[in-house]
Parts: structure tokens; sequence; C-alpha cells
């Protein structure tokens, strides 16, 4: 038998049946739901008279269409409510746990089911989103699915799967003094490309990794989906052990010590051979800032717009030159002269705690430019809200002229209210730059939490190490 | 699921590669809780001149004549030809409902995004891997006066011109024949709940945290 992979390990650990072509049957552990990719699974069991398999299995809550202003007076927008409302009655009527709108638990599921220790090392987890790849960070083996992959799941518990190849991606060294879990994975994005993990299972590996904390973890494992592999992992090591102890949904007394001796082996043997091995030098990676239409085309900050006519490929010069007519932007622009006029600091990448705390030490005793139109903070949860709010940081934020919201995916998918009108140009710390994303005509960079408050503050893209 | 069946059918030539899902259905149509009425919205922002929203009258709307969807060669068009990566991006299977609503039961690409090639078969819509060299031909033959016709025979894994000239691709056998039988993934699944409770037994005894005991 050949040494493991962690991915090997999780895979045999869930697998239920195999067919003759190699179609298996998995078992999922965790379902996490939320209000759009869910009303049509629901619909599915109540006409076939299906039953989910294991209610206790799921977690579900409201984020993509909730308001993050106004929250009290409920959604305005009717087509939204209705989505929400089917949410709570579904949830109530096949007996699933629900953080609605007006708990403080309430948040973007991948906040929320980490935060509350819902997704522990060794699971499998599902939901229909293609950011469930972040829960990879725990050691689990996590990925996005459609809705009727959803409706298998609530009706089955298992997926049928094929078996992933494994690809390693291994950042060696130390990161450099104000470059980010953010900078490593769209600098990851940028070697490998956006379909470069297409067909793969990615573990994130090295020192610069085993370095990052559980939440900068999330955010490299979040992005995973972004160089088209559908699930990232990292190892399990005390990092993740010490994130998960007290929480509400986290193993207690006796289990808990069970569960962390079984946790302890969830990590690739040291001879296991991936069908992929890929290196960056940890050193090297500069703040990035995304120039296109795809989150492969990113550049470091103190770097420039990138020429099509110095690109051999003719598909590739041409998705370029549709990028920089969409962007608005010039070939061979430094990246640094690039005005912005909004910024967006939140999402499922960077809507956590620490994200808050990076781009408030850079808000603080600063101001946004005047030019910047509308920065807005939304915190990932409720909780996460709360923290920030007992730290101080919402003072700081809106003494620095940025707004403070209600959480929710806001304007990472701009479902809600918060969207960018046609030109306008956003540093955004979500995860996707494409047409139209942000809003119809909007032009998004992305970017780190830090990066993003210094874009706000500056009027354009700086390096944030010139402002520390 | 209806059953596949063998057809002929015009093809759509969309000349761009990573086509992603906010581009193939964009979010403000995401909020319907239906399954049906997506394909009027089918690649809305680059269909049409104006902004849509999920209640609008599509007939009388603005549209884009540079879009391929609006070239009067395409029209009825049930086969959608593509570059690498096409469906990166959000797993909504909206993007797949809007394809098949519109009348697509083809797609050919070199490539396709994991969750978006999966979310296909899901709902009637065969997504042909082909290489580079074919899909090239292909463009330069959809460039002329009339669309290319091309007869898709799943059962002989066949794409036929209408001189003849034929070609094959792969396909995953599990798929080909749940496309072909039209059948419901959840009830095969079922079909082996003995087997899924015997694993989750064995499962509980040794991780019984993930069951909350």
């Amino acid at each position: 038998m050949s040494a493991k992979t962690l991915y090997d390990k999780l895979w045999e650990d869930h697998l239920v049946h195999t067919d003759e072509g190699g179609t298996s049957l998995i078992y999922i552990d965790r379902h996490l739901v939320h209000e759009v990719t869910s009303p049509q699974a629901f619909e599915g069991l109540r006409l076939t008279g299906r039953r989910p398999w294991r209610p206790e299995s799921a977690i579900a809550t409201p984020d993509h269409n909730v308001p993050t202003l106004g929250r009290a007076k409920g959604i305005a927008d009717p087509v939204a409510r209705v989505q929400v409302a089917a949410l709570d009655s579904n949830c109530e009527q096949f007996g699933i746990m629900e953080f609605g709108m007006s708990d403080i638990r309430q948040g973007i599921v991948h906040v929320i089911g980490p935060e509350q220790g819902f997704i522990l090392p060794g699971m499998t987890v599902v939901c229909g989103d293609s950011h469930t790849s972040t829960h990879g960070a725990m050691g689990a083996l996590a990925f996005g699915i459609g809705t009727s992959e959803v409706e298998h799941v609530l009706a089955t518990q298992c997926l049928i799967q094929k078996k992933s190849k494994t690809m390693r991606v291994s950042v060696e060294g130390k990161l450099g003094p104000g470059v980010t879990a953010k900078d490593i994975v769209l600098a990851i994005i940028g070697e490998i490309g956006t379909a470069g993990g297409t067909g793969y299972v990615i573990e994130f590996a090295g020192e610069a990794i085993r370095a990052l904390s559980m939440e900068g973890r999330m955010t490299v494992c979040n992005m995973t989906i972004e160089a088209g592999a559908r699930a990232g992992l990292i190892a399990v090591d005390d990092t993740t052990i010490e994130y998960l102890r007290g929480r509400p949904h986290a193993p207690s007394g006796d289990n808990w010590e069970t569960a962390v001796k079984a946790w302890r082996d969830l990590h690739s043997e040291p001879d296991a051979r991936f069908d992929r091995e890929v290196r960056l030098d940890a050193a090297a990676i500069a703040p990035q800032v995304t120039w296109g239409t795809s989150p492969e085309m990113v550049v470091p900050v103190n770097d420039r717009v990138p020429d099509p006519d110095s690109e051999q490929d003719a598909t590739r010069a041409d998705g370029m030159r549709r990028a920089l007519d969409y962007m608005g932007l010039e070939a061979n622009t430094p990246i640094s002269e690039i005005p912005v006029d909004h910024v967006f600091i939140g999402s499922c990448t960077n809507g956590r705690i620490e994200d808050l705390r990076a781009a408030a030490a850079v808000a603080k005793g600063r101001r946004v430019a005047d030019h910047v139109v509308q920065a807005l903070v939304v915190p990932g949860s409720g909780l996460v809200k709360q923290q920030a709010e007992q730290e101080g940081l919402d003072k700081i934020f809106t003494e620095a002229g940025f707004e403070w919201r209600e959480p929710g995916c806001s304007m990472c998918l701009a479902m809600n209210a918060d969207q960018l009108n046609p030109g306008d140009r956003c540093a955004s710390t979500s995860n996707r730059n494409f047409e139209g994303r942000q809003g119809k005509g909007g032009r998004t960079h992305l970017v780190g939490p830090a990066m993003a408050a210094a874009a706000a503050v500056a009027g354009h893209f700086i390096d944030v190490r010139e402002l520390q | 699921m209806d059953k596949f069946k063998k057809f002929t059918g015009s093809v759509v030539p969309l000349d761009r590669a990573n086509v992603d899902t906010d581009a193939i259905i964009p979010k403000q149509f995401l909020k319907s809780i239906k399954r049906s009425g997506f394909g009027p919205n089918l690649f809305d922002e680059w269909r049409y001149l104006d902004q849509g929203q999920p209640d609008m009258d599509n007939s009388s709307r603005p549209l884009n004549e540079e879009f391929v969807l609006n070239d009067p060669r395409y029209q009825g068009g049930q086969i959608l030809l593509t570059r690498d990566n096409f469906g990166c991006g959000s797993s909504r299977e909206h993007a797949p409902w809007a394809l098949a609503d519109y009348g697509f039961k083809v797609i050919i690409a070199p490539s396709y995004a994991d969750i978006f090639f999966n979310n296909c078969f899901k709902n009637g819509i065969l997504p042909i891997v082909l290489n580079n060299e074919y899909v090239d031909n292909y463009f330069a033959l959809s460039g002329g006066e009339s669309a290319l016709e091309l007869t898709v025979d799943l059962e002989a894994q066949t794409l036929t011109m209408a001189d003849g000239e034929k070609i094959t691709f792969d396909v995953d056998p599990f798929r080909k024949h749940c496309l072909i039988e039209g059948l419901d993934d959840i009830g095969l699944t079922l079909q082996h709940s003995e087997k899924i409770r015997a694993f989750e037994a064995q499962r509980r005894a040794k991780a019984p945290w993930v069951f909350g005991d």
C-alpha cells in the first residue's frame, strides 16, 4: 500500500460504495444551506415525498440576499424577501437548524460554520456554494455542489463522486511583513491559472502555510475554487486544534480527547505522492492586485498592467484585451496609479475578525480619500461584528469615513442593494473580479484587507508596506 | 429528467475562454425559487444593452446585436460551442437551468469547470470535451453564411456533420447511462440505503462527535 495523502485518507473514511466504473458514493457529514441554492432542492423533496436523511447534519442561514443596512425593517426587495422567507419555512418544515436574519449567529455560511465549531477536521462538508472549499482549512474535505446535489445530499446523506487527482502547493519560507494569506492565494492562482486546479484537490503545505492562523488558512482554501479546484486542504496541527477548542458545536470532555487523537492523523504521509507538485517561495510574494476580469489576472502592487501585445497565445491575448477594455485600463499602467472610487471589505474570503483588524490598523487615524464615494466594511457574521465592536474597530472605521454594516455576502456578489454602478472601480477583499460580479459594468480589483483599506485612504492602489 | 435522444441541431459559436457562471446567468436572477424561466436571461449582460431585472418584459429590451445569441444565423441553436474552462466560478445550477431553458442540449468545449460540468448532467445537458483542433475547426466552419449543423448521437458517442464527416467523443459510462435513460440520481442512490445505514453506524462508532453524541 502506497503512502496516503490527506485526501486519500478523507476519501477512504467516507467511501460507502464504488461501482465498476469508479463512480463512488461518499458519505457527507455536514451540509451548509443558504437561501439562494436551496429552494428548488426543498421543492424537489416535497414533490417526491422525501425527507432529509439526517436533518441535524445541516445548518442554514440567509446570507446572499440580506440587507446590510436597516435590517430591522426587513428586506425591501420583494423577490429577495420571498427567497429568505422560503428558507425560513423550509427549515421549519424539514427540521433544519437555522440562524435567521435577526439571530446574532447569522452570517456568511462559510464564516459561521467554523465559528460555531460545526465544521470539524476529518469531515466531509458540502454546500450549494463554490466557496465551500473554505473549510478545507480545518482538514475537512469540503466542496461546492449544485442544487440537484443539495437535494441529493438532503435525501441520501451521500454524494456521487469520482476520486479527484491530487496537487500539492508548497509555499516555502517566510512571508515578508505586510504580506497576507490573500496575497499567497492570489499569487498561487496567478501561477497555476484559473483552470490550473481543475480535476484536482489541492493540499496547501509548506512553512508559510503552517505559519498562518486558521483564518488565514480559510482565506487560502476559500479561493481554491478560483484556481479551478473544488477542494483545498490543509493538514491538522496545533493551530487547528486550538482554534476549535471550546467552540459551541465542537466535542467536549472525553469526546474531545478522542477526537483530537483521531485528528492528529489528518496529514499526508511523508512519502505520499501527488499527481502534481507546485512550489512557491513565500519571500518572493508581494501584496497582490488583480487588474482584469479573472482572478488569474493578477500582479504585484509594485508592477504594471500587463501588455497583451507581449502575450504569445492568441486566445489569451484576446481575453486580456477584452479585460482591459472592460476594466477601462491601458496596458503598462503602474498599478499604483490606478485610482479607486469604491472599497469593499468583507466576504467569506476576508470577512473575519483578523481581516477587520488588519484593515482597521491601516484605517486608524487616517481618512478615506475625498473622491472615494463609498467604503464599506461588512463583517462576516453577527458574532464577528460583535467582537469587532468590543474591540472598537467599528469606531476606527467610521471615524475614518468607512461605513459599518450588518453581516452578509453584500457586495461580493451584489445580490442585495450593495452594488457598483457601471464604470465604478472597487478595491475589494472578495474573491471574484468577473465582469458584472459587483454590479453591471462595475470594475473589481481583488486585494487583501489591509491593501483595500490602504487604497481607501490613498484613493488609489498603494503598497501597504509603504504606509506601515 | 427527459431521456437524451439523438438529434440534429445548429451550433452557436461563443468564442471566449473562461466564461463564468456569473456571465451565464447574473446574480439578480438567482432570487427566483423556481427551476424554470431563466432562458430569456441567459448571458443577460452580453445579450442586452440595458440592465436586466427579474420582473422585466425581456421581449422589449434593447439587444446587443454584436452578441452571438442575437445573430440571425444562430437562432434556435441547440449546441453551444465555446472555449476552455467554460462555467467557471459560482456553483449556481441556475447556469445549466438557463442554458437548458434557452434550448441548449449540448455544449462543446476543450474543458469545463468541475462543478458546472457535473451540474449539466443533472439537467439533461451533455457537455462534450473535444481537443482544440476539433474545436478550432468547428469555429471556422461556424463563420459562414449559415450555422454549422451537427448530429449528436450519445449512444454511439459521435458528432456528425451534414456531409457525413464524423468524430467520436468520450463520456463517462455512468453519466451516459443516466442521460440516455433520464434517470433520477436520488432514486439510484436510495437503492443503496442499507449500505448507507451500515456505513453510518460504523462511522458513528468511530467518530461519535460527528453525530453530536
